[in-house]
C-alpha cells in the first residue's frame, strides 16, 4: 500500500509531457528584470545604484526585516535603472533592471561541476549561508528557509520531509532536479538535518516519477536516516500539510504550523539550492523552470536566471504557438495567469504553462446541485459550497467559524464542481475579508 | 503584445463531472429496472414513461421561458430524470391524464416555485407522487397483473378484478386482519422470494425488480455519481427494523430456535395484544424486497438537491428514512411508507446540513 492523505483530494490528467526532457541551460538574457519582492514577507532594499557594475552572484537587495530574503544579481552587467515593473502577480512592482555584458560570477562562487560531499560546518554556518544566499521556497511558497530553520524557543523538529511530490499537472521540474541532481541533493538534505539538528529526513516522491524514485532510493541506500517513500499520486500531495500527514500521519493543527508537530518541509528544489548555496557558495539566482504545454512545440526543462523575461522561455521551447489563449506561471492548478510575456521569471517560478485558446475560457456557471463533491475532495475538511455563499453574502462570522482561513487555495473544489461554480475565487475573498477584520481588531 | 491573453484565477483546469453527464449517469442506471418492469409489465412502461417525460420536460419549458422568462435550462437533463423517477413511481396502467397532472405537481410545485433545479426542499419527483397518491389513491395502488408484453395498458372495465392486483405489502397488511400469519399469507397470494428479487410482483413499475436496481446502483457507485452512505444506511437501518421485531414474531421465534438450534428465551412481547397482532412482523428479506425500499434507497433518497451535504449527515438522514418507512409500514395506516419517509427527512435536510460538519484537517 502506498502512502497518502486522507482526506479530500483530486487526480487531474497528470499531462507530465516534459518528464524525459534533460535540463538545459537558457541562454543568458540581454536584459533581466529583477523584482525585489519574490518571496513571502517584506520586499528587500536595493543596495546598487543605476550604473553600478555588478557581477553574478552580487547582492544587489538586501532583506528588510526577519521575513524577508536577499536578492542576487543573476547576471554580470552594468544595472540600468530601478523602476516600476509587470511581475506574476500582474501588478507593477519595482525592480531592479540590468543589462547584461559576460557572464561573470563572483570568484568565491565554485562553478565546477564537481560534488562536494563533505561539510564541517556548524548548524548556525549553515543557516547563516542559506540566509545570505537568499533562500526560499521554491515549491511554489516562496517562505523565505532560514526562518523555517530558526526553530522557534520551546520547540523541537524531529523530521525533516523533502518534499519531491511534484502533483501540480504538467510540471516536472523537480522531477528533472530529481533525475539529475540527485547527489547533490542527497547533500543538501545532510546539511538541512545538521541544520535542524534532526535524526531522520523522509523524501516523499508520487509514484508517477518511478525512475526518480528508484534513482534516488539507489542514492541513499547506504545513508542512515534518509529514507525514500512513494506516495499515491493524488493532488494536493504536495501541500505542506497533506505530505505531512501522508508520509507521518500527522495533522497540523488549524494555524500553527508544521514544527509545532515536530516536522520542518523543504521542497527538493529548496534542498538543491541549500546544497549550492552552502557547498558552492553560490546564491540563488537561477531555478529549473518547466515550460510546458499540449501546444508547445518541445517542452522542456530549462535552468534560467531569475529576471529572464517568460518570452525568452517560450521561445527557447519552440516559440509562441498560434492557438495561445492563456499562459501560466505555475502549474494549472495553483499558478498564476499572466498578462505579459514580459513578466521575469523569479524565485517561485516552477513552470510555464501555455494553454490554447480552446482550454481557456472557464465553462458556464450553473445552479448549485447539491452534489457535495467540493466538500469529498476538500483536503482541509471545509464546506466550499458554504463558505462561497457565505462569501457572497459577506458573512464574516460565519466564514471564520467555517474555518476558511485553513483553504489551503489548491482548487480541488473548483476543479471537480459539476456546475463550475467559481469555488474558489468567493473563498479567496472570504479569507482576505476576515484576515482583515482580524488585523483591524488587533490593532 | 500582439495578443490578448485570458486572465484568471486558479484552477485554470476543471474535471470530468458536468450536470449532464451526471444526470446522464442516473439515466443510464435506471435502464436495468425499466428493461425488467417492461418484461413483466409490457408496453404500460413505455407510454407511462414517455408521457411523464415529455410532460415534465415541457412544464419546465414552459415555466422557465413563459412565467419565470428566465434563461431555459431542460438541456441540463434534470428535467429528464425527474420525470423518469416519477414514472417509476406510477402504476403501469395509470390514465395518461393523471399522469400528466403528477408531472405538474413535480415540476411545477415540487421544483420551479422554489426556484428551479438546485433550490428545491423536497424530492420533485415525489412530491408529484405523494399528490397522486393522495388524490387519486385508487388509481395509484391497483397494478395490473403481470402478463409480460400482453399486458394491456388500458384494462377493460369488466376486466379489473381479474387482472389486478395490490402489492405483497398491500395484501400482508390486509390479510393480517384476518388473524392468518405472514407464512399463510404468502402462500394464499402466491408470493415467493425469488419473484420478488426478479420483480414479478405488484407495485409502481419501477421499484418492482430488486436486482436491476441493484445493478444500477452498483454503476452509480463506478462512475462515483453517488457514494454508498444514503443507501446503505436506509437499506440497513430497514433490515435491522425489521429484524428487530421479527425476532419478537412468532414465525421468526420459531424459525431462528429451529435453525440455530437453540432454545430462544421466550419473550412475552410476541403474544402480548390483540393489537400487537395487526402489525405485521415480515422478515427484513421481505422488507427489503418489496415495496419502494430499492428504489427510494438508490435513486429517490440520493437525489443532490434534496440529500444532506456531508457522509455523517448522509447516515443520519438515510438511517432517519429506514425507521420513518418502518414506522409507516408496521403501525401506519398506509401498507408503504418510503415517500412519505424521504419528503420528511427532505425537511430536516437543512437542520443535517446546519449542525453535521466534516471534521476539519487538524
Amino acid at each position: 500500500m502506498l502512502k497518502t492523505f486522507l482526506k479530500g483530494g483530486v487526480h487531474p490528467p497528470e499531462n507530465k509531457l516534459s518528464n524525459k526532457s534533460k535540463i538545459k541551460d537558457l541562454p543568458v538574457p540581454q536584459i533581466v528584470r529583477v523584482p525585489v519582492l519574490q518571496h513571502l514577507g517584506s520586499p528587500a532594499k536595493p543596495v546598487v545604484e543605476p550604473g553600478n557594475q555588478v557581477k553574478a552572484g552580487q547582492l544587489i537587495a538586501k532583506n528588510e526585516g526577519y521575513v524577508s530574503s536577499n536578492i542576487h544579481s543573476p547576471v554580470s552587467g552594468k544595472i540600468a535603472k530601478i523602476d516600476d515593473f509587470i511581475d506574476s502577480s500582474g501588478y507593477k512592482r519595482k525592480a531592479i533592471a540590468i543589462n547584461t555584458e559576460g557572464d561573470e560570477w563572483l570568484e568565491k562562487i565554485d562553478r565546477s561541476k564537481d560534488h562536494i560531499n563533505e561539510f564541517s560546518f556548524s548548524p548556525e554556518e549553515i543557516i547563516n549561508k542559506i540566509l545570505e544566499a537568499g533562500i526560499v521556497g521554491l515549491g511554489g511558497a516562496t517562505f523565505p528557509s532560514h526562518v523555517k530553520l530558526n526553530i522557534p524557543r520551546g520547540k523541537k523538529a524531529e523530521y525533516l520531509i523533502v518534499n519531491g511530490v511534484e502533483c501540480e499537472p504538467y510540471l516536472t521540474a523537480d522531477h528533472a532536479l530529481m533525475l539529475e541532481h540527485g547527489e547533490e541533493l542527497i547533500t543538501g538534505i545532510k546539511l538541512l538535518k545538521k541544520a535542524l539538528k534532526v535524526d531522520k529526513a523522509l523524501i516523499g516522491i508520487e509514484n508517477n516519477k518511478p525512475d526518480a524514485i528508484k534513482h534516488i532510493s539507489a542514492l541513499v541506500k547506504n545513508t542512515d536516516g534518509i529514507d525514500v517513500y512513494a506516495l499515491k499520486i493524488k493532488y494536493p500531495q504536495g501541500g505542506e500539510k497533506q505530505l505531512i500527514k501522508a508520509l507521518l500521519n500527522r495533522e497540523v493543527p488549524s494555524g500553527e504550523l508544521p514544527v509545532d508537530v515536530g516536522v520542518v518541509a523543504f521542497n527538493v528544489g529548496t534542498t538543491f539550492a541549500v546544497y549550492e548555496a552552502v557547498q558552492k557558495n553560490k546564491p540563488l539566482f537561477e531555478r529549473i523552470v518547466t515550460v510546458t504545454g499540449k501546444s508547445v512545440k518541445n517542452p522542456s526543462n530549462f535552468r534560467v536566471r531569475i529576471g529572464t523575461p517568460v518570452s525568452a522561455l517560450l521561445e527557447a521551447a519552440g516559440g509562441l504557438p498560434e492557438n495561445t489563449g492563456k499562459i501560466i506561471d505555475g502549474g494549472p492548478m495553483m499558478g498564476k495567469a499572466l498578462n505579459d510575456l514580459n513578466v521575469p521569471v523569479t524565485k517561485g517560478c516552477s513552470g510555464i504553462l501555455v494553454l490554447p485558446e480552446n482550454e481557456s475560457l472557464r465553462k458556464e456557471i450553473q445552479p448549485c446541485i447539491r452534489c457535495s463533491k467540493c466538500i469529498s475532495v476538500c483536503p482541509m475538511g471545509l464546506e466550499p459550497y458554504l463558505l462561497m455563499g457565505l462569501s457572497q453574502h459577506n458573512l464574516v462570522d460565519r466564514l471564520e467559524t467555517g474555518k476558511v482561513l485553513d483553504c489551503i487555495e489548491c482548487g480541488s473544489c473548483s476543479y471537480i464542481c459539476p456546475s463550475n461554480r467559481p469555488l474558489l475565487d468567493y473563498i479567496r475573498s472570504g479569507k482576505a475579508e476576515v484576515s482583515k477584520i482580524i488585523r483591524i481588531t488587533k490593532q | 503584445m500582439d495578443r490578448l491573453l485570458t486572465i484568471s484565477q486558479s484552477p485554470h483546469i476543471s474535471g470530468r463531472h458536468t450536470v449532464r453527464k451526471l444526470m446522464l449517469g442516473v439515466i443510464l442506471a435506471l435502464i436495468p429496472a425499466f428493461v425488467a418492469s417492461l418484461i413483466f409489465y409490457g408496453k404500460g412502461v413505455i407510454i407511462v414513461t414517455s408521457i411523464s417525460i415529455l410532460s415534465c420536460i415541457l412544464f419546465e419549458f414552459i415555466i422557465q421561458k413563459y412565467i419565470l422568462k428566465s434563461e431555459v435550462r431542460i438541456t441540463d437533463g434534470s428535467a429528464i430524470v425527474t420525470g423518469l423517477l416519477l414514472a417509476f413511481n406510477l402504476p403501469s396502467n395509470l390514465p395518461w391524464w393523471i399522469i400528466i397532472i403528477g408531472s405538474l405537481v413535480a415540476i411545477g410545485i415540487g421544483k420551479m416555485t422554489f426556484g428551479g433545479l438546485g433550490n428545491n426542499p423536497f424530492n420533485p419527483a415525489l412530491v408529484g407522487r405523494v399528490f397522486l397518491l393522495i388524490s387519486f389513491p385508487t388509481a395509484m395502488t391497483v397494478f395490473p397483473k403481470a402478463q409480460g408484453w400482453k399486458t394491456p395498458y388500458i384494462i377493460p372495465l369488466d376486466e379489473i378484478d381479474a387482472s389486478t392486483g395490490a402489492t405483497p405489502l398491500a395484501l400482508i397488511k390486509e390479510g393480517i386482519k384476518s388473524g392468518k400469519s405472514i407464512v399463510e399469507l404468502l402462500e394464499i397470494n402466491d408470493l415467493n422470494y425469488s419473484d420478488m428479487f426478479l420483480g414479478n410482483i405488484g407495485g409502481s413499475f419501477g421499484e418492482i425488480a430488486a436486482f436491476a436496481l441493484i445493478i444500477g446502483f452498483i454503476y452509480l457507485l463506478i462512475r462515483k455519481i453517488i457514494t454508498w452512505h444514503i443507501p446503505v444506511s436506509v437499506i440497513g437501518s430497514v433490515f435491522l427494523f425489521a429484524g428487530l421485531l421479527w425476532i419478537f414474531s412468532q414465525e421468526g421465534h420459531t424459525i431462528i430456535s429451529d435453525t440455530l438450534n437453540i432454545n430462544l428465551p421466550v419473550i412475552k412481547f410476541k403474544d402480548a395484544s390483540e393489537e400487537l397482532k395487526v402489525f405485521h412482523m415480515a422478515d427484513p428479506l421481505f422488507h427489503l424486497l418489496t415495496g419502494g425500499i430499492m428504489l427510494g434507497a438508490i435513486f429517490m433518497a440520493t437525489d443532490y438537491v434534496t440529500s444532506p451535504m456531508t457522509p455523517k449527515g448522509m447516515i443520519i438522514y438515510g438511517t432517519g428514512i429506514g425507521v420513518i418507512t418502518m414506522l409507516i409500514r408496521v403501525f401506519g395506516s398506509y401498507p408503504e411508507g418510503i415517500s412519505f419517509a424521504i419528503l420528511i427527512m427532505n425537511g430536516f435536510v437543512p437542520l443535517i446540513n446546519r449542525y453535521i460538519v466534516p471534521k476539519r484537517f487538524g
